[in-house]
């Protein structure tokens, strides 16, 4: 019981509990695991370290993280959303056909996948807040739903080719003070939603929605537009993710890049520490996780770990993540979790 | 089992981060003896019990069981050596029977096969048994049953298997007077038997009906166990608060001013033409059964339930409400029976909650004002004196009289001059309810007009400047201050079904 014992504000072991608080427990395991893992890779293979491997690590965590993200404001509402991974694919291979359709339109191939994600999202949330569905089931059924339209409308092919243009070229291999592009792009949209959580209204009812959605409901929150709404932002980020997979491979993909990126997306959620009964949670802590995971899997291809062992290694994350914000909430071990 | 246990627990001491619950507390029980448990919340009683029922462990201390020292590590432990605490809520399996319900865990089965007609008679004669044969029938499906029903359901469950020690922790809570009555009858009975009976109660009356001797904690700490017949109410509280609250209900009436709500013939699915005025600067006091549709007014008047006829108006100007919003927009304000679940976010701070109803306010452009949200609740903490070590602190770590005022801030903030409280001091300790008591009075001499749904007679008569009184969806009758006593308010409450307490046993389809 550190942290209630009385000392005076002075005293450095004081300070250090308040800044402990202040950063966030979570934040701080989250950084020393990055840290301890980066020294355990680096040490290994010093080709972790190179600058290249670096902004190749930045690049690939760009998709996870902005589904994370994303993931995050759902959870912390309460819901989950594993159909991230196939609106994304569905915006990937729009974007493509469009681009091709509309003779080289860059903004009209970007448009076009970005209202496709509203549509899905918006789906999402009538079929949860009026059919009466749990997220899960509603998102399991909408995550196949959608891969198959994905595959219908590309007859399961690789779409079009942005891979000259260079909008996209900018997109995919650009750098602005340094920075790629794409992280720039995960850097907006997750500074945009941390700014939406933690100071806006809307932000403050989605926790309180999460939180006891009763309460929120009592008080005057209107929890069905707040649902809506929830969802409506998972399908638009979705569908970014799914733009820039597009700008990545020079064409629409209707599964490859995206497939199984809900599973990242969750893992990222929990690993940041968000509850997932909802009313907790921090698009920082999500971002430390996802760097956490793309750390990790990067160093397991460095030090040629059998590709199949990083499936295995994500599974155990997510089961590790969960059981440990379960095991801290003092919740009694008996049947099945609520 | 038949031998007579006596439960001594021996310099119990518990703590927790930052608190100790319990300070080296010697507590013993008799059997063939009633002990009522008392104590302000936050005294140590709810950590005393789940220490005697192995859901703690005590860091010293120790407990016996008929001279034999036990040590128990988990409720199963504790059930095995024949020690049964009844939980506050029941937990119940929904869609079975009554019968099942009562054998959950340990059904009469020959090879694996459990024969429905057998467990239904061995039910029957249960329940018969403990007297509870009239207000529960074996073959009902749970799920049908009011909760006071699933409430005596859960302490019937507890007593078939012969606890030598049985622990009640606010097991009327529920209840209306007659099942009370019954379940009274019952304690008196498992006392003759010479079981050791432990009473937890916020009821003062009720621990002079049926205790023999009363034990009282504060602050962790062991005050005193007495005779029952040696005490007045007065004397307990005192043991309990360490100071004097004769007056407890406080209250100066006030000149109502005009009108500010008014139903008119107001029918909803659960209420039949309810008409009735609250003025400003009065407190009108909803009184009846519990089931007596009470609180599906209230979430009617919140706009939570649909108003099928006739019409509310609030200061003369009708309001049809959509959504709790558009009645929080008229100035109503809902303190939910149910804080927990529907009041508090438990995981989110103090200063969140308070404000969780006037945020569009604070806001410009969208984001909220933390200047003025935290000047909210910095107002609210002070004005409602919500003892708390900051507003960050979260909701779950206040004590239930705390988390009340939390929520009575909450429509302060928002201004709120129509305020409907229902059962306002449930779960609330005795100081916590003089001073929850005294806010209620100030607020309507502030002008706002406060309707009080109580389940608790005294407190009826020591707020209510009038008395409303509801049965079955119906109101009864309105009784002045002047003129209202428990007796006039029971008999109204009572008025058409007096014996209908009891379940109408159904034909049920078993599954």
């Amino acid at each position: 019981m550190p942290q209630l014992t009385k000392q005076p504000a002075s005293s450095k072991t004081g300070q250090f509990m308040a800044l402990v608080r202040r950063l966030g427990l979570e934040n701080i395991s989250l950084v020393l695991a990055i840290t301890v893992l980066a020294l355990a890779i680096g040490s290994q293979n010093s080709a972790f370290f190179r600058p290249s491997n670096i902004a190749a690590i930045g690049s690939y965590i760009v998709i996870m993280g902005l589904l994370a993200v994303v993931e995050t404001v759902v959870i912390i509402m309460g819901g989950i959303d594993i159909s991230v991974g196939s609106v994304a694919g569905l915006a990937s291979v729009l974007t493509g056909m469009v681009y091709a359709a509309a003779w080289g339109n860059w903004w009209l191939s970007m448009l076009v996948p970005l209202l496709a994600g509203v549509a899905c999202g918006l789906f999402n949330g009538i079929v949860v807040v009026f059919g009466r569905i749990t997220p899960l089931i509603a998102t399991l059924a909408t995550l196949s739903g959608f891969k198959g339209l994905a595959q219908l409308v590309s007859n399961g092919r690789a779409q079009g080719y942005t891979g000259a243009d260079p909008v996209y070229i900018f997109l995919a291999r650009g750098k602005i003070l340094f920075i790629p592009t794409l992280v720039w792009v995960l850097i907006i949209v997750a500074a945009a939603i941390h700014i939406m959580l933690r100071y806006t209204r809307l932000g403050r009812d989605i926790y309180a929605v999460g939180g006891n959605d009763t309460a929120a409901r009592l008080s005057g929150v209107n929890i069905n537009r707040r649902i809506l709404f929830v969802f409506v932002l998972a399908g638009v980020v979705s569908a970014i993710a799914g733009i820039l997979i597009t700008a990545r491979t020079g064409s629409g993909q209707p599964v490859s890049g995206s497939q199984g990126m809900e599973m990242l997306a969750v893992t990222g959620g929990a690993l940041g520490g968000a509850a997932l009964r909802g009313g907790k949670g921090s698009v920082i802590s999500t971002i430390f996780a996802v760097i956490l995971l793309g750390v990790l899997l990067n160093g397991m291809t460095l030090l040629g770990v059998n590709p199949f062992w990083q499936n295995v290694a994500q599974g155990a994350l997510l089961i590790a993540a969960v059981v440990i914000q379960q095991l801290s909430s003092g919740e009694r071990r008996v049947g099945l979790p609520k | 089992m038949s031998e007579l246990a006596e439960l001594v627990a021996q310099g119990i001491t518990k703590s927790f981060p930052g608190v100790v619950a319990l300070d080296s507390v010697d507590v013993s029980f008799k059997p063939g003896e009633v002990t009522a448990l008392m104590g302000e919340n936050g005294a140590g009683k709810s950590t005393l019990l789940k220490i005697l029922n192995g859901d703690y462990v005590a860091d010293s201390g120790t407990i016996s069981l008929g001279g034999r020292r036990v040590t128990f590590s988990s409720p199963s432990d504790a059930r095995r050596a024949g020690l049964r605490v009844i939980a506050q809520e029941p937990e119940i399996a929904p869609y079975v029977t009554v019968a099942e319900n009562m054998y959950l865990g340990r059904f009469p089965a020959h090879a694996g096969f459990v024969s429905q007609k057998e467990m239904t008679a061995k039910a029957a004669k249960d329940l018969d048994r403990l007297g509870f044969a009239g207000l529960l029938h074996p073959a009902a499906i749970a799920i049908s049953l009011s909760p006071a029903q699933r409430q005596l359901l859960e302490i019937v469950r507890a007593l078939i298997d012969d606890p030598q020690v049985i622990c009640f922790d606010e097991p009327t809570s529920s209840l209306s007077d007659h099942e009370i009555d019954v379940l009274f009858a019952c304690i008196r009975r498992l006392r003759q038997d010479g079981r050791a009976i432990i009473y937890v109660s916020h009821r003062l009356r009720e621990v002079f009906q049926v205790a023999d001797s009363v034990t009282v904690l504060r602050d962790g700490k062991l005050v005193g166990n007495r005779r029952v017949d040696s005490l007045t109410e007065q004397d307990i509280i005192q043991m309990m608060v360490g100071r004097d609250l004769s007056d407890m209900h406080h209250r100066e009436s006030h000149t109502p001013g005009e009108v500010r709500l008014r139903l008119t013939e107001v029918t909803t699915d659960d209420v039949h033409d309810v008409s009735f005025t609250v003025r400003a600067r009065e407190i009108v006091a909803l009184a009846g059964l519990v089931g007596a549709g009470r609180t599906e007014l209230a979430l009617a008047i919140a706009g939570d339930r649909p108003i099928r006829s006739g019409k509310l108006e609030v200061d003369g100007q009708v309001l049809r409400s959509r959504t709790p919003r558009d009645a929080i927009e008229r100035g109503i304000g809902l303190a939910p029976e149910e804080r927990k679940a529907m009041a508090l976010v438990m995981i989110r701070t103090v200063k969140d909650n308070i404000a969780l109803a006037v945020l569009r306010r604070i806001a410009r452009f969208g984001f909220v004002s933390d200047a003025k949200e935290r000047q909210l609740a910095s107002q609210q903490i002070e004005r409602l004196n919500i003892r708390t070590p900051s507003m960050r602190q979260r909701v779950e770590n206040l004590s239930g009289g705390n988390q009340q005022k939390v929520v009575l801030g909450r429509w302060l903030a928002s201004g709120s001059q129509i305020l409907v409280l229902d059962e306002p001091t449930r779960g609330v300790d005795v100081g916590a309810k003089a001073e929850i008591y005294r806010i209620i009075d100030q607020l309507a001499a502030a002008g706002a007009a406060v309707l009080v749904i109580s389940s608790e007679l005294p407190e009826v008569l020591g707020l209510a400047d009038r008395v409303l009184v509801m049965e079955n969806g119906h109101i009864t009758g309105q009784l002045d201050r002047a003129e209202a006593t428990e007796e006039k308010i029971l008999a109204l409450a009572m008025a058409g079904q007096l014996h209908t307490a009891a379940s109408q046993p159904e034909t049920s389809q078993e599954p």
